[in-house]
């Protein structure tokens, strides 16, 4: 009943993203994405709640290389279509992620779109001074290459 | 979910006078630290600290041409990022496994 996920790291360095068509209505698939409870059956145990500015935590249970935390803050959040937050793992001087969620109608179910990158636009806002996106900085980093080789 | 490698780099370009100091030698090809200091507006001794985060991180490097120190970006050094992605793509499957099982549990 799905399409199988599709990736585009090798295409694209500047973000992963997957998609898949779920049978079910966006309603459903916005409590799964944003309550607590639901989360936690499909992602990790959380303490999440859907109020930009908010910072919470996904928690697994450890493993080598990583102490199962995943520390969050949320940057977007409007119901039904998008939900955008921080993603970060190894703590202070970690790596540092932009994950969002594009919920869009389909024929017969919601397309889902979760696309992880990096430095987005919830840095560059941390980051005010910041001059340049991270977008941005890969399409020139790819045109340069291009014109190297 | 951490890989000690790729850290370098992440920390490196997560300060955005270091990632633009990366986008300019990416963009303009190789500079010298006197234009590089020029550019980005702050000291030579801050830059040269920059320089030298973002070579521990093999994101750059330099020559010496007579008083001058040139540098160049190394744009494979981007690598770990990819592979960092690669990673990811498992656990969101997976994730996603998961959140469809969940869907079909949930009332409608």
């Amino acid at each position: 009943m799905s399409n199988p996920a599709v990736t585009s790291p090798a295409e694209s360095p500047r973000s992963l993203v997957i998609e898949r068509v779920f049978p079910h209505p966006p309603e459903k698939l916005w409590r799964a994405l944003t309550e607590r409870p639901l989360l936690a059956q499909w992602m990790m145990n959380n303490d999440f709640e859907p109020v930009p500015g908010r910072k919470f935590q996904f928690r697994a249970d450890p493993m080598p290389n990583w102490n199962g935390i995943v520390d969050c803050e949320v940057i977007i959040v409007e119901p039904l279509q998008r939900l955008s937050y921080n993603w970060g793992v190894g703590g202070e001087g970690g790596l540092q992620w932009v994950v969002v969620w594009t919920l869009t109608p389909a024929e017969g179910g919601t397309h889902v779109r979760m696309e992880q990158s990096g430095f987005g636009p919830g840095q560059q806002a941390a980051y005010g001074g910041a001059k340049y996106g991270w977008q941005k900085f890969f399409a020139n980093l790819e045109r340069t290459i291009g014109g190297v080789e | 979910m951490t890989r000690t490698n790729a850290n370098p780099v992440f920390r490196a370009l997560a300060d955005p006078t270091r990632r633009a100091i990366f986008e300019e030698l990416t963009r303009q090809g190789e500079q010298t630290v006197h234009a590089l200091t020029h550019y980005a507006g702050i000291s030579q001794p801050a830059v040269s600290k920059h320089l030298t985060v973002l070579k521990r991180a093999k994101l750059v490097r330099h020559r010496r041409e007579g008083r001058e120190t040139h540098y160049r970006a190394q744009s494979d050094a981007l690598a770990p990022m990819v592979d960092w992605l690669n990673l990811y793509g498992a656990f969101w499957r997976d994730r996603f496994d998961r959140l469809e099982a969940l869907l079909e549990r949930m009332n409608p």
